[in-house]
This record gives structure tokens, sequence and C-alpha cells, in this order.
């Protein structure tokens, strides 16, 4: 796998995929896509790279441990939760609200998508810990 | 059901309009305080010294919540509440009656004494690996087994348990811990997904999920097919629980990892696989317990008979301590097999429930105490303990305490449920289950007993004369104290205490009980009504 | 439809169970990956085999115009599939670490929690 033509591209392919997770995920509040499969393509971009650079590499470039992205999505996505709690609604209910930005447009904002964001760092982080593990010729932990 | 026949355009689907107090969100927190807190710890997950106290404080404010919680359950009868203000069949129920209350507030204090016990013996190494959002994890999975309303999610529920439980067992990277892990996760995986079959099965006849809209509707539901589900349901939640011809999974891997992990397995995760059966046998599949019964009576009685026998035959302290653990299966399946919900006779019921929390309680305390053990002999095998008595009485007396107690011998906390257990066998007129009972409660007597008289009592090792005393063991102290003695100290007193004054369990197991039979105080808080259903 | 469906899911419970039977821990994990496939299959099929229109509700609309498959079992098979890929990717990683460590493919020669020469029970007492 260590071919000059894998090691140049992959880094481009990587921050493709990465771009365009980051498009699925947003995608998925209206329309086919989500979180889950968006951090599957974002866990794929990580392992890409990890296989053309080295796993030490790809921990740099990632600046925090993948299982701390994973904790951060699972925060997320529990706290979203609990908005409800202070409208008399039950846990989890979805509430939706937006704000209108100085240039006029309306930015739309819901617990669903802040939901969602946990989930694709859950996956994101969680694959990605497994596939550099895997990668890390064993000398894991 | 999956028909498609009308879905000509109708208002946005139903919702539920009245608006939810703020005092019922003591349902939800159980599961989403640990999980929060957990998602905090992973976050942070360098920072080692900030572990420990928040996640106390993350329990601490836990317990306060269940006292809350079994509190309104026993005085207002069942609470629910559905997530997302979906109308009850379509969204996902979280329902406490008394008996999920109660287990899930013992859970909670088992894990506090845990965590306590963990300071003492988790490397710095294992912090940072995640010791601390792990347990907070597993107890997120095991609070939402016990809640939850919806059968899904409570498959969801054991794969978070199991999940966080792959994390702590290998926690140490011990080699015997890998081969306890392999054969805990193989296993494990097998009956989670016999349970996703079940599932699988029981949507395809009755075209729900909530726990309580198939209770309604199970009663319509052909023979064959209906015994097929519940034999799956069985032979699941069976292998979780560790029943007779499906236990030795649990012998051959509860020794191995940590003392505190396995203390806290021993205590939650095999009470989470018999509450899942008294709740899918109950409440969920009534109908079929005339032919269930006997089976479940057979499973009990073996169990009951054989497992203290591999105490008495083992020399690995935690492992004898495991086959113990078997036997108190046995005990909590005879409780099943001795109710009757259509005879509707409880006190089996009670006295599974009952057995169930004293089971928690000092399987936790006993193998923490074997942790100990180990420690101070840095031995595994009871042949090469000995003479800890001359150094360590407290620990010994402790010990004793505790093997008293899970014998059922009767000032103690497991007398009590064994009396419970085999009042309710004369109710049923199933002697042999008494005299199964009765063996149980002798043989482990001897296998206590034994095992104390091994390690604390004989001054030396197996083969040496009795007059060389064991001249490497010195008494406990520092950490092995603060964070070791102590909190075992304080959950034998409370042990020990509720032994001495056993009222207010007989008072909330009996109420758990009852509704556990009756199951229509529970269908109602879902907010589905037991008249409408077809209900047997 | 449903017939084909139900005999591809017993097939693929046939191989996962023949493939879990082995000493092979290398086949007992493909054993776990078939056994969750034929599980999630079962499930698609269990939920009824209805017609291929996805369950998406169109713009501007509360509900679904024309009748749509049942979206349910593909919520249950989704989670059963991420739950499962996760548990796959933890027995992996442990057959991977155990032959590392342990030097053993095959389980029977994995006995160190249960050693072979387990001894007698103690006589004294």
């Amino acid at each position: 796998m260590n071919t000059v033509i894998f090691r140049t591209i992959a880094p481009y392919l990587a921050a493709l995929m990465l771009i365009f997770s980051v498009f699925v995920l947003l995608r998925g509040h209206n329309e086919p896509g989500g979180g889950f499969i968006a951090g599957l393509i974002g866990a794929s971009a990580i392992a890409i790279y990890g296989i053309a650079t080295g796993v030490n590499e790809v921990r740099r470039a990632i600046v925090f441990h993948p299982l701390a992205l994973a904790g951060f999505g699972l925060f997320l996505s529990a706290l979203s939760g609990f908005f409800s709690l202070f409208v008399n609604e039950p846990f989890l209910t979805g509430l939706w609200g937006s704000i209108n930005l100085p240039d006029g447009t309306e930015l739309a904002l819901s617990t669903p998508m802040m939901f969602d964001i946990g989930v694709y760092f859950v996956v994101l982080g969680v694959l990605s810990s497994v596939a550099l593990a895997l990668e890390e010729d064993g000398s894991a932990n | 059901m999956a028909s498609g026949v009308d879905h000509a355009i109708q208002p946005p689907p139903a919702m539920i309009e009245q608006a939810t107090a703020v005092a019922d969100w003591v349902l939800v927190w159980p599961v989403a305080l640990p999980l929060i807190g957990a998602a905090a710890l992973l976050m942070f997950r360098r920072q080692t010294a900030f572990q420990a106290p928040l996640a106390f404080m993350v329990l601490f404010a836990l317990l306060v919540n269940a006292w809350i919680l079994v509190d309104r359950v026993a005085s207002d009868g069942p609470i629910a509440m559905t997530m997302g203000k979906w109308v009850p069949p379509f969204g996902i129920s979280f329902t406490a009656d008394l008996l999920s209350a109660l287990l899930s507030g013992v859970a909670i204090l088992v894990s506090i004494i845990v965590l306590a016990y963990a300071q003492g013996e988790v490397e710095p190494r294992d912090t940072r690996y995640g010791y601390h959002p792990l347990l907070l994890l597993l107890l997120a999975g095991v609070n939402g087994a016990f809640l939850t309303a919806d059968i899904f999610n409570l498959y969801v529920w054991f794969e978070v348990m199991l999940i966080a439980s792959f994390g702590l067992f290998i926690l140490g990277g011990r080699k015997t811990q890998l081969d306890g892990a392999v054969k805990y996760g193989f296993i494990n995986f097998l009956a989670t997904t016999f349970f996703l079959i079940g599932i699988a099965y029981i949507y395809g006849l009755t075209g729900t999920l909530n726990m309580a809209d198939i209770a309604l509707r199970a009663g319509e539901i052909e023979f064959g097919p209906r015994i097929t589900v519940t034999i799956i349901f069985v032979i699941a939640f069976a292998i979780k629980a560790a029943a007779f011809p499906l236990n030795s999974w649990l012998a051959a891997s509860y020794h191995t990892p940590n003392a505190s992990v396995s203390a806290l397995f021993a205590g939650l995760l095999t009470k989470v696989g018999v509450y899942a059966l008294i709740r899918i046998l109950y409440v969920l599949l009534p109908a079929t317990w005339s032919q269930t019964e006997t089976l479940i009576a057979v499973i009990a009685g073996v169990t009951l008979v054989v497992a203290p026998l591999g105490a008495i035959a083992e020399t690995n302290l935690r492992r004898a301590l495991g086959f113990i653990l078997v036997g108190g299966i046995g005990a909590m399946l005879a409780g099943l097999a001795l109710s009757d919900p259509i005879l509707n006779l409880p006190r089996g019921i009670f006295g599974a429930t009952f057995y169930a929390i004293h089971s928690m309680l000092t399987m936790t305390a006993l193998y923490l105490v074997a942790g100990l053990v180990e420690r101070n002999t840095g031995e595994l095998d009871t042949r090469r303990m000995g003479g800890i008595y001359e150094t360590n009485s407290w620990l010994s007396i402790l010990f004793l305490v505790l093997i008293l107690a899970i014998s059922g011998l009767p000032p103690f906390l497991g007398f009590w449920p064994k009396l419970v257990l085999i009042q309710a066998g004369v109710e049923s007129t199933q002697y042999w289950l008494v005299a199964a009972l009765l063996i149980n409660a002798f043989l482990t007597t001897i296998a206590g007993s034994r095992l104390w008289a091994h390690i604390f009592w004989r001054s030396g090792h197996e083969g040496t004369g009795s007059e060389t005393l064991n001249d490497r063991l010195h008494p406990l102290a520092g950490k092995a104290v603060s964070w070791g003695l102590v909190p075992v100290t304080v959950l034998t007193a409370i042990i020990f205490a509720l032994g001495l004054y056993p009222a207010p369990l007989f008072d909330l197991g009996q109420g758990a009980a009852v509704d556990i039979i009756t199951p229509d105080r529970y269908i109602d808080a879902v907010g589905l009504s037991p008249a409408e259903g077809g209900a047997p | 439809m449903e017939f084909a469906l139900a005999t591809l899911v017993g097939l693929f419970v046939a191989t996962a169970v023949y493939l879990l039977l082995s000493r092979s821990m290398i086949r007992m994990l493909l054993g776990v990956a078939i056994l969750g496939n034929a599980v999630n299959l079962l499930i698609f099929t269990v939920g009824r085999l209805t017609r291929e229109v996805p369950p998406i509700v169109p713009p501007g609309e509360s509900a679904p115009l024309e009748a749509v498959a049942n979206p349910l079992p593909q919520a249950l098979i989704l989670t059963a599939i991420v739950i499962g890929f996760s548990m796959f990717a933890y027995l992996l990683v442990l057959a991977f670490r155990s032959y590392e460590e342990l030097n053993a493919d095959n389980t029977d020669t994995m006995r160190l929690a249960e050693p072979e020469d387990s001894p007698r029970p103690p006589l004294s007492y």
C-alpha cells in the first residue's frame, strides 16, 4: 500500500472525504444522509490517511484522541435531550429555533441537529480509534 | 402493522399534548446522568485527577435520585415517560415500577462502593484508558435495562452494558484476562443475538415493540409461535444470567479481570438477565406460563444443587465465588418458578426480587473481599493462602459475615429471601424445589466455611504443618485500608443492618411482586388501557 | 418472496453455526459476522415485505403520499448493524491481541483462565 501514487493522493482524498462527510451530515436533516453515515465516511478518511502516512502522523494531525472526540459526541447527543427540560416536555423532544444573522439570512437550529452532530462525532471517534488500533502493528496500548 | 393499506394524508402524527412535569425526569436521570458523565470523563480522559471526583458526584446525585424514585413509585404506583413526546406505542417509553426502581437503586449503591474500592486498585494507566467513563457507561446500560418499557430499547441497553463491560474486562491487559474476555465476549454476543431474534419474532407477531402493548396483545398469538418466542427468550436470558446448562462462561471468565471489575459484574450483570426474564415471562408472555413453568423449575433446581458443588471443588478463590453466584441465580429462578401469573401467586417473585437485591449487595462485597485477600497474599489459589486471620482479623470477620449471609443463615440478610422462597414453595406445593433450596443453603454453607477455614483460619499453606505460620503476610495498610477495607466495611455494614431490620425490603419487595403478577398499573402508567386489548 | 428470504436466513444461520462451532477464532469471527447479517435479514423479513418505495415524506407534506415500505424494521436493522459492527470490531481486536499475546488461534489451546491441570479439590477440613 505504500506506493508513491497512494501516498501523494491520500491527503487530498482524505480531505475530500472529510468535507463530503460534513456535507452528508448536514444534508441528513431533511434528506437521506445523517450523522451515522457521515461518521463512517469521516472515519474511512482517517483510516485511509493512516494507511498512507502511518498512525503517529494521523494522531498528530487530528490533535485530539479519537476517543475524546467520541466522548464529545456522546456529550453533545446526551445534552441535546436536556433542552426539553426547560419547556416541560419529555426527554429528547425535538425543539426548533432560528437565529437571524446580521446579513439577513436565517440560521435554523434544532436539537435533532445537535443530536446528529453528536452521533457523527461518536461514530467518527469510535471507528477511527478502532481503525488506528488495528493499523498500529500490534503495539497498541 | 406493516400492511401499508391506508396512508392518505393525515394530520401530523399524534403527539402527547399535556406538559411533562420536571419531577417526572426522576425517571430519566438514572440513564441520562451517567451517560453525560461518561461522555464528559471520556472527553477529558487525560485529566486523571478530575475523573474520580466527577464520577463520585454523578453517582451520589444518582443515589439521591434513586431514593426519590423508589419513594415516589412506592407511594404513587408506576410512573412512565415517553421520549420525544410521541404517543406511547410509537415512542420509546421509560417506565419504573417498584421492581425496576429498586434494582436500579441497588445497582447505583453497589457502583458507589465499587468505585470507592477501585480508587485503591485501578492503576493510573487504566484510569487514562477509561475506567471511570466505562463504569458510568455500564451503569447507564444497567439502569436503562431496568427502566425501559420498550423491548428493542432493552436490547440496546444490554449492548451498551456489554460494550462497557468488554472495555472494563481487559483493563490491565494480563494474559488470563484476554483468555477470559474471548469466552465472555463470544458467549455474550450469542446471548444478545438470541435476544434480537426473539425481538424480531415478537415484532412480527404483534407489530409492536412497546412492552405494555405486547403484554396486551400477546394473548392473541397462536400457541406454536408463542412458545417458540418464549423459549428463545429463555435461552438468551439464561445465558445472560448464567443458569445451569449455560453457566460455564461465568466460571471461565469472572475471575480474570481486576477485583473491582469482577465485583461490579457479579453484582449487576447477571441480575439484569434475571430481571429481563421476570419482565418477559411474567409481564409480556404470561399466557405461556403453564408451559415454561416446568422448564424454569428444572433449570432452577439443577442450578441450585450443582453450582455450590463447583464451589466446593474449586481452589481458585474468585472462581469458587463465581459458582456461589450461580447458585444464587438458581434461587432467583426458583422464585420465578414458584410464582404463578395465572393463579395469582406473587410470593415467589417477591422472593426472587428480595434475593436479587441481597445477591447484588453480598456478591459484590464478597468479590471485593476476595480482591483484598488476593492483594494481601499475592496468590489466587486458596491452597497457598492461609493465615490471614493472624494478620488481618477484621478482613476475616467481614468474609465470615458475608459467607454466612450468602449461605442464608438466620441473623443475616440472605436468610430472609430464602425464607420467603421456601414459604412460596410450600404455598404452591412444589416441595422438591423447597428441598433444592435447602440443599443449596447447606452446600453453600459447606463451600463458604471451607473457603473461610482454608484462607483465614488455617495458619499456613496446605501441606505445611499447622504450626508453620505464613510469614509473607502483613496487615493491610495505606490505600488498601482507606480505599479497600473501608468501602467493603461500609457495604458489609449495610448488609448486616438490612439483615437485622429487613422490614422495608419486605414491604417494597411485596409491592414489586404484586405489580409484576398483575401488571395493570404498569400498562396503565405507560398510557395504554388494559381494558381495550385482548390480554389474558 | 418471504419464503426465499426465510430460506436465506436459514442458510445464513446454518453457516454461522457451523463456523461458530469451529475451534479457530478466525472462523468464529466470520460466523459472528454472518450470524449478525442473518438476524438483520430476519428482522427485515418479519417486518413484512412491501413495495420498494422508500419511506420518505416529500417536502411540504406531513405524511407519505403513497404506500411505503415499513420504516421501523429498517430503523431496527440500522441499530442492530451499528451494534453488531462495534461488537465485531471489539472481538476482532480481541482475537488479534490474543493471537499476539497467547499465540493461540485455536480455542483448545487457550487454557490460561481454566488451567487444564486444575488441582484436585482441597482435602483438609
